[in-house]
C-alpha cells in the first residue's frame, strides 16, 4: 500500500478531514460555457471569517487544501489568504486560469510553497479554447501564465475539461503540456449547475466519442487495462465506500456552506453559523453520506462494475438519490469495458415498462 | 561543546494524524511520515532551543534512554531530515522564524 493510501486509510479510521476544497469566490474574469458555477459574488465570506476557517481546517486535521473559484486571484486579498494558509502549513494546491498571472504574481506562487498549480486549458488553437472562456485573448494569456509558472520552478497541471466544442483538441493540449512541461490530465465530465439545472449537458460528448478517448493510450495509459471487463464483485466493494467525498473530504463555498464534495450540492451546514469540526463529526447530511457502503445502493450493489466503477455519489444525488446510479457513470464504465451496467438495465427496463421507448444497447 | 538548533522547514507542509506527523515537500511533492521520535524532534524545533535540550527534555524522558546515546541517534536524525529539506540546522539559534504560525501545527 502506498504512503498516500495508508494515509487516506489513517484520516479515515480516525474521521479525519484531510482534504478540503476551498472556493473563495465565485466571481470569474471567465465565462466557460460549461462552468457549474453562477458568479454572484455577494456574501462571500470576508478575509477574517477565511482566516478563521483556515484555523479551524487546521484544528481538525486537514492536510490538503485545494484553494479555487471562480478565479481565485480576482479576490484583492488572494495572497493573504495563501499566505495565511501555507503559515499552517497546509499543503496547498491553487486552482487558477492564469489569466491574471504575472511576474509578480508567479514569484509570490513559488516564495509561498504552493505544492502545485492547476490550470484549465481547453485547446491548443484560440479560436477554440477562447470560443470556450468567452474570453478574446485568453488563451495566450493563460500560457503565458502557464510559462511563467514553470520558470519560477512551480509544478503545474493542466487540466483539458473535454467537451463537444473541443473534442478533437485533446492531442494538441497534451503536446502544449509535454512542450511546457506541464502535467496533463484529461477530464470527459460535465456536470450540472449547483443549482440543479442541467442544461449543461447538452456539452457532454457522444458515447462514441468517449470510446475513442478511452481508445487512444497516449490519454489513458495502458488502454487494455484501462478497459479490461470489471472483475467479480468482492466482498471490499459490498463493505466499501463509493469516494472519499464526506469520508476524508468535504468542499465550503464562497458563503462559508460546507458540502461532501464540489459536486454534491447538499447542504451540511455553513461555518459562519457552527464551528466547522461540528459540522464535520455532527452534520446529519454527512452522517448519512458517511453511512452508505457499495451494499447498499440501489441499483448498483448489483452491478458489475461496482468495484471499479468511477460513480459520482454527487452527481446520482443530483439525479434525485445519492443511494442510486449515476447515469454519466454509468454511460463510462459502459463504454469503457463493453459490459452493460445494472443502471442502464434498469433504465431500459422501465422506458419498456412504461410503453415510452425502446434503448438499443449497441454492441462494443 | 558546540550545540545544534534546528528549525521547521518552511518549504514544506505538515500535519500531525494520529500522533505521527504527515510531511509534504512543496518542491518534489515527496510526501514523508514521521516515526514518535522524529515527530517529537519536529514539533520542538522551534530554531530556539538546542537539539540537546530536546533530547534530555522530551526525548530521554518519553523513552526512559541514556542522554549520550539518545543525543547520538537524536543527531544523525536531525541531520537525515535535514538532508531531505524537512529541518533546517543551524549552530546558532534562529532569532526569527520566517512562519510564524508553524508552532500552530
Amino acid at each position: 500500500m502506498s504512503l498516500m493510501a495508508q494515509l487516506n486509510q489513517r484520516a479515515l479510521l480516525r474521521n479525519v478531514p484531510l482534504s478540503v476544497h476551498l472556493d473563495v469566490t465565485y466571481r470569474c474574469n471567465e465565462r466557460c460555457e460549461h462552468c457549474y458555477l453562477d458568479h454572484d459574488g455577494d456574501g462571500e465570506m470576508n478575509t477574517a471569517e477565511i482566516k478563521t476557517l483556515l484555523d479551524q481546517l487546521a484544528a481538525a486535521g486537514v492536510f490538503f487544501l485545494t484553494i479555487s473559484g471562480g478565479e481565485p486571484l480576482i479576490r484583492s486579498d488572494c495572497f493573504e489568504i495563501i499566505e495565511y494558509a501555507r503559515a499552517l502549513r497546509f499543503n496547498v494546491k491553487f486552482k487558477t486560469n492564469a489569466v491574471l498571472i504575472r511576474e509578480k504574481q508567479a514569484r509570490r506562487l513559488r516564495e509561498l510553497n504552493v505544492e502545485q498549480v492547476q490550470i484549465s486549458v481547453y485547446s491548443h488553437r484560440a479560436e477554440v479554447h477562447d470560443g470556450i472562456s468567452k474570453v478574446p485573448g485568453s488563451l495566450k494569456r493563460t500560457v503565458a501564465g502557464i510559462r511563467l509558472l514553470k520558470a519560477h520552478g512551480l509544478k503545474v497541471t493542466i487540466a483539458n475539461v473535454l467537451m463537444k466544442g473541443n473534442l478533437h483538441d485533446a492531442e494538441g493540449v497534451r503536446q502544449l503540456a509535454a512542450e511546457i512541461g506541464a502535467h496533463y490530465t484529461l477530464d470527459p465530465t460535465i456536470t450540472p449547475m449547483m443549482n440543479g439545472d442541467t442544461s449543461l449537458l447538452r456539452l457532454r460528448i457522444s458515447p462514441d466519442s468517449l470510446r475513442t478517448v478511452f481508445q487512444n493510450s497516449d490519454l489513458v495509459g495502458n488502454v487494455d487495462e484501462f478497459c479490461a471487463p470489471p472483475p467479480p464483485v468482492d466482498e471490499g466493494a459490498m463493505e466499501g465506500y463509493p469516494c472519499s467525498a464526506g469520508h476524508t473530504a468535504c468542499y465550503v463555498s464562497p458563503r462559508g456552506e460546507v458540502y461532501p464534495c464540489v459536486q454534491f450540492p447538499i447542504s451540511c451546514g455553513n461555518v459562519r453559523d457552527q464551528e466547522f469540526l461540528d459540522i464535520w463529526q455532527n452534520s446529519p447530511q454527512l452522517l448519512e453520506v458517511r453511512g452508505i457502503r457499495g451494499k447498499d445502493l440501489t441499483t448498483c450493489s448489483s452491478c458489475n462494475h461496482l468495484g471499479t466503477c468511477t460513480r459520482c455519489p454527487g452527481l446520482a444525488y443530483m439525479e434525485g438519490n445519492m443511494r442510486g446510479p449515476s447515469t454519466a457513470d454509468c454511460e463510462k464504465s459502459y463504454v469503457r469495458t463493453g459490459v452493460v451496467s445494472a443502471g442502464m438495465l434498469a433504465r431500459a427496463n422501465s422506458a419498456t415498462a412504461s410503453g415510452l421507448i425502446q434503448i438499443n444497447l449497441a454492441a462494443h | 561543546m558546540s550545540e545544534t538548533y534546528i528549525s521547521r522547514s518552511t518549504t514544506v507542509a505538515a500535519r500531525e494524524l494520529g500522533g505521527e506527523m504527515i510531511i509534504m515537500s512543496a518542491t518534489d511533492s515527496t510526501l514523508f511520515s514521521l516515526n514518535e521520535t522524529a515527530t517529537i524532534i519536529w514539533q520542538a524545533a522551534d530554531g530556539k532551543t538546542s537539539l540537546r535540550e530536546i533530547v534530555e527534555l522530551r526525548i530521554c524522558q518519553e523513552f526512559n534512554v541514556e542522554p549520550e546515546e539518545a543525543y547520538r541517534d537524536a543527531a544523525e536524525l536531525a541531520q537525515e531530515l535535514a538532508d531531505l529539506g524537512i529541518l533546517s540546522l543551524s549552530a546558532e539559534p534562529v532569532l526569527e522564524i520566517a512562519l510564524e504560525a508553524s508552532k500552530k501545527s
